[in-house]
């Protein structure tokens, strides 16, 4: 018999969204007061206008919601499923309000793109976009890298038992440290501090490669939140290639890896166990897997002959497949060339590159490379079991942080939410074939959504279709939070029309 | 006498001949960029305005150009790029100008970017500051959204009793 939610369970829901949408609307002070200190009168008044609009949703759901009972982990996991949804609809205001969109659902497309750090965009002229709605564009990307639970969590919650459900919910199932506010705030001190280093590091080769001192380093602020948090928005519509610098794409490259990273492995690193990064069965698969990828992309480039030199081919194929890797989504080729230049052979160690991922508990979409390990070593496990005699013990063991003895419910979590990957980008790809694009070309695209990575062959339009539209969003939302607050939300809503 | 003037008729011919090649109808950055490899090598003329950093390297310059659609990425002397003077922004429209030059799908000078190398670059119509208008809807919907906020908040003081 499935239970109709009661109002105890709606209060605690909508007490605690409440909370993390006035998170949200003081994070829009930032983009406010960047729009006031430029003489941007207009973009901060659009700001003004998100603030008031998100500080008054969320007063309103603290005050008729008030409670003081702790979340359980159905309800967690809604509050976050929700609290994603929210922050689309009320960080679409302030772009809306901008003029860069055609529609709301645009709007919403791209904000949902920026917190999913997936980085596919339906923005219009964007080479005359305000500083305050570009720092937006990438802050949000910065905020949803890091979840925007986290963000609730570190900043405006001093002490909650509910929080680690929130926590798993969005998607992180490990702790750094005991205490899960202070793994929030450790995610934060790591992407702080690299923030700093990879903005002056960014911002001294924009004023090298030529650009004016202040929008150097405000490109370089822009660029290193959208690379280390794997989203892929650029300041200027030509993406990475507005630059011209190979130096300019080999830090983003640095910064790109650093986000695909877990925060656990960044952890160990800072405590100086620098040994970690090769025991390690992430970076071990990672390495593996882009290698690999590399090789069907680079041999497909050369088969299709666009790039004649060696250092042309690697420069082209390596920056679109780690970029793809680690679900930045940056180019330095336009979305047309995807299509019109490269094979279906390098198109595919692209897809394959975007559908694998980076590490858990980071910045990464996709698959992940804890779970593609996983599932290798199961697979070692059972070959090992049929080639062995029957007495044989086979036992599998992976190092992540420290030795593990792989267990069944491991191997069958990794498949399980790997299945789910495998059949939302298909889900996508039907639906872009549906409304007439190639099968490739619709795979790709849906890959690039569901994995959260942005690189785009040129589907992602404003006239693409407005269903299509929404398949992606739903693709960005669910892949990003890793389907289990998206099942438990759905269950949520089944009970509350048939349960009893 | 008459082969004199053949010879002239000849040499104008020809520079009028080059004139028009190099300030032919513009070619658009998508047609460019669909049909790169016909295009590869060839001088193409087009037009568009001047976005974001002209930025100097060495004897040369970037500077990128956006005809609506997309940007494209124009290598061009240092001191034709002086002559730019407006670039757009948020701030101001930037210079509209037609480029003549050599198109490349993947310059093997620049590590394989689709660009132009210009040979030729004409300031078509100049650029401009754009003065910011408050819009006025925008400031009438902001200031009754504080006033709604503000009777939430004085609400808010009439805090529910907790139970003990």
């Amino acid at each position: 018999m499935i239970l109709r939610p009661n109002l105890v369970d709606l209060k605690n829901i909508g007490y605690y969204l409440g909370k993390i949408i006035i998170g949200l609307a003081l994070t829009m002070c930032l983009p406010f007061l960047l729009g006031l200190s430029c003489g941007e009168i207009n973009p901060a008044l659009d700001f003004l206008i998100g603030i008031e609009v998100a500080f008054i949703f969320g007063l309103v759901l603290c005050k008729l919601c008030y409670t003081e009972n702790d979340l359980s982990w159905a309800q967690g996991m809604i509050v976050v499923s929700l609290a994603w949804l929210a922050a689309t609809v009320l960080g679409a205001i302030p772009l809306y309000l901008s003029g860069h969109w055609q529609s709301f659902l645009d709007a919403a497309f791209d904000a949902m793109s920026g917190f999913a750090t997936t980085g596919l965009a339906l923005v219009q002229d964007l080479d005359h976009m305000s500083f305050a709605h570009n720092f937006w564009r990438h802050f949000i990307m910065f905020i949803g890298g890091q979840g925007i639970v986290i963000v609730a969590l570190s900043l405006f919650v001093k002490g909650m038992s509910g929080a680690f459900k929130m926590y798993v919910g969005e998607a992180r199932d490990e702790r750094i440290m005991p205490n899960i506010i202070d793994t929030s705030r450790f995610i934060w001190l790591v992407s702080i501090t690299f923030l700093v280093l990879g903005t002056f590091a960014l911002g001294i080769t924009g004023v090298l490669n030529g650009m004016k001192p202040g929008n150097a380093f405000f490109h370089g602020a822009c660029i290193f939140m959208a690379a280390f948090d794997t989203g892929g928005f650029a300041p200027q519509s030509q993406s990475i290639l507005y630059y011209h610098s190979m130096v300019y794409e080999l830090i983003t490259v640095v910064i790109m890896i650093l986000g695909a990273i877990n925060f656990k492995l960044h952890y160990h690193v800072w405590m100086g166990n620098r040994k970690e990064i090769w025991k390690n069965i992430e970076t071990t698969v990672l390495f593996i897997a882009v290698t690999v990828t590399l090789i069907i992309t680079a041999v497909g480039l050369d088969r299709a002959g666009v790039y004649p030199t060696a250092i042309m081919l690697f420069r082209k194929g390596f920056y679109q497949l780690i970029s793809g890797h680690t679900g930045t989504g940056f180019q330095t080729i336009y979305p047309a060339q995807f299509v019109n230049e490269w094979n279906h052979l390098a198109l595919t160690g692209v897809i394959c590159a975007m559908a694998l991922g980076g590490a858990v508990c980071s910045t990464t979409g996709a698959i992940k490379m804890l779970r593609l390990g996983i599932t290798l070593k199961a697979l070692i496990e059972d070959i090992k079991r049929i080639i062995l005699p029957e007495k044989a013990i086979v036992l599998q063991k992976f190092h992540h942080i420290k030795t593990i003895f792989l267990e069944d419910k491991q191997a069958r979590s990794a498949l399980l939410i790997t299945l789910c990957y495998l059949v939302l980008y298909g889900f996508g790809a039907l639906v872009g074939m549906f409304f007439g694009y190639p099968f490739v070309e619709s795979l790709f695209e849906s890959t690039s959504a569901a994995a959260n990575v942005g690189l785009s062959c040129g589907i992602t339009a404003v006239a693409m279709p407005a269903a299509l539209k929404l398949t992606y969003i739903f693709q960005m939302w669910a892949g990003r939070l890793e389907f289990m607050s998206v099942f438990v939300l759905a269950g949520f809503v089944v009970a509350a029309i048939k349960g009893k | 006498m008459t082969k004199k003037v053949i010879t002239l008729l000849f040499l104008l011919s020809a520079i009028s001949y080059q004139l028009s090649a190099c300030f032919a109808q513009p070619i658009s950055s998508s047609e460019l960029i669909r049909n790169a490899k016909s295009y590869d090598g060839k001088m193409v003329v087009y037009a568009g305005e001047v976005i974001g950093d002209v930025m100097p390297r060495g004897r040369y310059a970037w500077i990128n150009i956006n005809d609506g659609n997309n940007a494209i990425g124009i290598w061009v002397s240092r001191a034709v790029a002086k002559s730019i003077f407006y670039t757009g922004s948020y701030r101001a429209k930037g210079d509209v100008v037609e480029v003549s030059g050599i198109f490349h799908r993947a310059c093997p000078e620049h590590g394989g970017d689709l660009d132009i190398h210009a040979q030729l670059l004409r300031k078509v119509t100049s650029g401009r500051v754009l003065a910011e208008r408050i819009n006025i809807d925008k400031k009438n919907l902001a200031i009754i959204l504080a006033g709604i906020l503000c009777i939430i908040l004085i609400l808010r003081q009439f805090k529910p009793k907790s139970k003990k």
